[in-house]
């Protein structure tokens, strides 16, 4: 079990899918990390040894922006928009899509579950 | 696509004007606009305009953090005041 930046264990796949579990790294941020740190990305997580993991986290402490400080930054970012009272501000505010989808339908990620408004029609004659 | 960075922010000219007039004078004064597509650049932080929404001017104070947003985020075209609840309608 390898522990990289914090509380991530991605363990026993290919380094270049293993370290993706880490929030803020994905393929392609995997692959340079792993090239840089001279580790072939085919090789699984337990097969590395100590110096290369090692290297790896030095890599990724020194140079990427992960887990907390990475998603504080992009609620900081949210909520300068909700702040300067913008239109991508209030549409965050109102939990709809920001940016320019349809709302008519679906839209169903931002809005959360249907809530049904209208009473149904009586099915009497 | 974003817009080349040779040509640089697109601000109105004669907006910009306007906001040179104030701050050579130092005076503070509301000024009206229709230039919703102009970009807020620097030197309009602290004045007041009074932009567009279609219908009527909506007071816009600029800060520092809008810079670099355009005029018309910040005056909102549609106003959704909610579904008018439809109950008579569908009594038969």
């Amino acid at each position: 079990m390898a522990r990289i930046s914090g509380v991530d264990i991605p363990d026993r796949k290919r380094g270049e899918v293993s370290l993706t579990y880490i929030y803020g790294i994905g393929r392609s941020s995997a692959r340079s990390i792993l090239t840089k740190a001279g580790v072939d990305i085919n090789k699984k997580v337990q097969d590395w040894t100590d110096d290369e993991s090692t290297a790896i986290r030095n890599i990724i402490n020194s140079e990427f922006k992960v887990e907390g400080p990475l998603k504080s930054e992009v609620q900081l970012s949210i909520k300068r928009l909700m702040d300067i009272g913008c239109y991508r501000g209030i549409r965050h505010r109102k939990g709809l899509p920001v940016r320019g989808q349809n709302t008519k339908n679906n839209a169903r990620t931002r809005k959360g579950k249907r809530k049904t408004v209208a009473n149904k029609k009586k099915a009497t004659k | 696509m974003s817009r080349s960075l040779k040509k640089g922010p697109y601000i109105e000219h004669s907006l910009q004007k306007k906001v040179d007039a104030l701050n050579d004078t130092g005076k503070k004064t509301v000024i009206k606009t229709w230039s919703r597509r102009s970009m807020i650049s620097p030197d309009f932080v602290g004045h007041t305009f009074a932009v567009h929404n279609g219908n009527k001017f909506i007071p816009v104070f600029v800060t520092e953090n809008m810079v670099g947003h355009r005029l018309g985020e910040f005056a909102p075209t549609r106003n959704f005041r909610g579904h008018v609840a439809k109950k008579d309608k569908k009594k038969k």
